[in-house]
């Protein structure tokens, strides 16, 4: 499950909501990490461009790693502006038993970090300013620039 | 023709043209210096999958899209 919102999460909303979903599938861990915006270098907040399309397909191709494992994921993120102290992220692994969704939380945040076409921007003294040295190039970036 | 679309801080608006595969793409792009600071870190996808090849052909209404470097969370 991928759900996209516009502005900060409501994470009480949304992991309870998570959890009392599962509750019936026998799983014996549900492991959330949930993404904060932290107040340094003078942001008001983060800003996110999502491009949804690519975003489903990267998600699709995680839930069917976990599924043969037992293991169901969830995620949701933020479109446009998060204030700092509110929430942006939400990624949760549930599992028959806790090893499975202890290694796959960290795998599937990383690759999330590295992969997921979601672009972020520091909101600073009322402009947008994307977020270029903490911004990672998408595996095989530069294709249009090689020289072949 | 296709269609060239420009995802998050790249501020550009689309282009359509004639291509037969990306290279053309490619060819155009290079061309354009409000590229030159985007082309050797964007990935690219062609009808939202991503690509590995420039020899990825290219038909008409096809949509590529340019993906600058990421940061979710």
């Amino acid at each position: 499950m991928l759900e996209l919102y516009n502005g900060a999460l409501n994470v009480p909303e949304i992991i309870t909501r998570w959890y009392a979903q599962e509750a019936d599938y026998n799983y014996g861990a549900y492991i959330p990490f949930i993404g904060t915006v932290r107040d340094e270098d003078g942001i008001e907040g983060l800003s996110f461009d999502v491009y949804e399309p690519i975003l489903t397909s990267w998600f699709e191709t995680w839930v069917a790693k976990a599924a043969p494992l037992g293991a169901k994921l969830k995620m949701a993120h933020s479109r446009g502006d998060v204030l700092v102290h509110e929430s942006s992220y939400i990624a949760a692994v549930f599992s028959p038993k806790r090893r499975v969704a202890l290694e796959m939380i960290e795998a599937f945040v990383e690759d999330f970090k590295a992969s997921a076409p979601i672009w972020k921007y520091d909101l600073k003294n009322g402009a947008r300013i994307y977020a270029r040295e903490r911004s990672t190039p998408i595996q095989g970036a530069g294709l249009l620039g090689a020289d072949v | 023709m296709v269609t060239v679309e420009f995802l998050g801080p790249i501020q550009k608006a689309p282009l359509t043209l004639e291509a037969a595969s990306l290279r053309d793409v490619a060819d155009m792009l290079k061309q354009d210096s409000e590229m030159a600071e985007w082309i050797e870190n964007c990935a690219v996808a062609v009808n939202d999958t991503l690509v590995a090849s420039l020899d990825t052909p290219l038909k008409t209404g096809d949509k590529v899209s340019l993906l600058p470097p990421v940061c979710g969370g």
